[in-house]
């Protein structure tokens, strides 16, 4: 578990991610691991896909190609949540969950959180970029793509240092 | 025979309905499987039937209370139709009736139980999701972010709905303060004298905005069914049968492509599914008179009501005010028993036993037109699943 409260949006304890047991999504985990956002793009007819499957949804050819995605985006929607549901997020307040949705991969939305303050005023449609957030502690490690507006500064920033590519392949 | 020549149209009967009492979660001093077993035998007490006819179970969202245990604990002679709807949560409430219905249509089974026991306090809440180390699969994309429980899971595509078509908070309200207002009349409801009025609800707390508290539904301990014959023997009971007009069942294009992105995303999944059901029981919008519409939260159904065509998005803040809510005379009486809200969440079962109710006249807040009377189960999940129940005159 993480010593630094202060490095992730949201407290320690909530459920790590991890691929199911036939690694369909492995390679999105382990990118994010290594500062590289990973989606589906089908070589044959061009088609994006998030979440991951075993074949293009559009020309079922079989296991699509992981290409990696530049980390920008648009507020597709967005919550703020207060009703802790998970007893990590009991004193913690209010926070911002938002659905991002992609141009330059055709679209596919991503959940993530919208750094900063969490009662700022959070507008559909807006610019943001995404920022890898390391959970390098945690049992085991993993990795989240956190997004925050555009307006706030250009300069992609890591929360925590990305893993050594040694460290992270294990 | 093409498809809209094969039909569930007057083709089987509803003959009996029935319930356990409805508790808070935690607060049923009965097993879950013992729910379930009370909730049949008050089915067939209704309908004045032996539960030994029984042939049949269906249920939907893994029920807990297997068919093969149910049998045998009642001893029913033979069991000839056991089927479980796939996912969607409450969606498959209705979709379990039609299940039901295609059996005995198809010549399976004569005489099916359908049900729904569910004792939140035993068995989970809902609302909670402490104790999960690792996740993977759709929610691994959002639990870790925060969004965990089903309130989260759905504001969003509230959001955007309420984002798209200018949807203002006030039409989230009044379906609130319709479930409220019916279930004051209704002793079975939870919110029985527990009255709700639109200074409270906006006075509520944030559970994930959109949602206030009065937007999300209860968790709750119970069981209900209700018993389904072929129409040949839809006289032979007690009460006046109730028929099944049409059913329809799924959701459109991709609707479950995880995390959240489904194509048609501000949508409640019956893009599809509202005209099948129109089709096979030959009528439209303006012939339903009343409706009993699943309330995960209010935002949900805003989006369920329109897709059936009640009235456009854009008209959604005109339409949905309390006056055009209730019973008897409103313009659409929705949810007379308190429903998901404020009677029990019963999965959206105990919408179906107030639909019977209304085609009998026997509801605690009865409206007028009566003679067909629309459910709609499990906005915005895949499946979904919905119904036309009718009076023998409007066959």
């Amino acid at each position: 578990m993480s010593t630094k409260p202060s490095s992730t949006y949201l407290p320690a304890g909530l459920p790590i991610p991890v691929a199911e047991a036939d690694d369909l999504s492995a390679p999105y985990w382990a990118g994010l691991r290594q500062n590289r956002l990973m989606v589906q793009h089908c070589t044959r007819c061009q088609t994006w896909q998030f979440g991951p499957e075993w074949l293009c949804h559009r020309c079922h050819t079989f296991d699509p190609q992981w290409v990696e995605v530049e980390l920008r985006g648009r507020i597709f929607s967005w919550e703020r949540i207060w009703h802790p549901s998970h007893s990590a997020l009991r004193q913690h307040g209010p926070y911002v969950a938002v659905l991002v949705e992609l141009p330059q991969a055709g679209g596919v939305r991503m959940v993530g959180n919208l750094l900063g303050d969490a009662m700022q005023v959070v507008v559909i449609g807006a610019e943001v970029e995404g920022v890898f957030e390391h959970h390098h502690d945690a049992d085991p490690p993993y990795s989240l793509l956190q997004w925050r507006c555009r307006e706030a500064g250009r300069n992609s920033v890591d929360i925590n240092p990305a893993p050594s590519f040694e460290e992270s392949r294990t | 025979m093409a498809r809209a020549d094969r039909t569930l149209r007057g083709r089987v009967a509803v003959v009996g309905i029935g319930e356990t009492e409805y508790d808070r979660h935690g607060a049923s001093p009965d097993p879950e499987f013992k729910l379930a077993l009370k909730a049949i035998l008050a089915t067939c007490e209704d309908a004045g039937l032996d539960p030994r006819e029984i042939d049949g179970f269906a249920s939907y969202s893994d029920d807990r209370s297997e068919a093969s245990r149910l049998a045998a604990a009642l001893g029913t002679r033979r069991l000839r139709a056991a089927t479980m709807q796939w996912g969607g949560g409450g969606g498959g409430c209705c979709a379990a009736v039609a299940n039901a219905a295609a059996s005995i249509v198809g010549g399976l089974a004569d005489c099916v139980v359908v049900f729904r026991s569910l004792a939140q306090g035993q068995y989970g809440r809902f609302g909670q999701t402490t104790g999960i180390d690792t996740i993977s699969g759709e929610k691994a994309y959002l639990m870790p972010y925060g969004v965990l429980a089903p309130p989260q899971r759905f504001a969003m595509r509230v959001r955007r709905y309420m984002h798209e078509h200018g949807v203002r908070q006030e039409a989230l309200r009044a379906i609130a303060l319709a479930s409220y207002h019916h279930a004051q009349a209704n002793p079975r409801a939870v919110m029985y004298g527990k009255p709700l009025d639109a200074a409270k609800y906006d006075a509520s707390r944030w559970i994930a905005e959109p949602f206030h508290l009065y937007d999300c539904c209860m968790e709750n301990d119970g069981a209900a069914a209700l018993l389904v014959v072929a129409e040949e023997r839809a006289g032979d009971f007690r009460h006046k049968p109730v028929y099944v007009l049409g059913a329809a069942v799924g959701s459109g294009y991709r609707t479950g492509a995880i995390p959240h992105n489904s194509p048609l995303y501000a949508s409640a999944s019956f893009d599809t599914v509202a005209p099948d059901l129109y089709r096979m029981a030959g009528l439209g919008p303006a012939d339903v008179g009343v409706v009993q519409c699943y309330e995960n939260f209010t935002g949900g159904v805003v989006m369920a009501l329109a897709e059936h065509g009640f009235f456009k998005p854009e008209e959604a803040n005109d339409f949905l005010r309390l006056e055009n809510l209730v019973a008897p005379f409103g313009r659409l009486p929705l949810n007379t028993s308190g429903g998901n809200l404020a009677e029990c969440y019963m999965h959206g079962f105990e919408l179906l036993l107030e639909a019977v109710r209304q085609v009998r006249g026997t509801s605690t807040s009865q409206v007028k037109r009566n003679d067909v009377a629309m459910v709609i189960g499990g906005p915005m999940v895949t499946p979904v699943s919905n119904l036309l129940l009718a009076s023998e005159e409007t066959l």
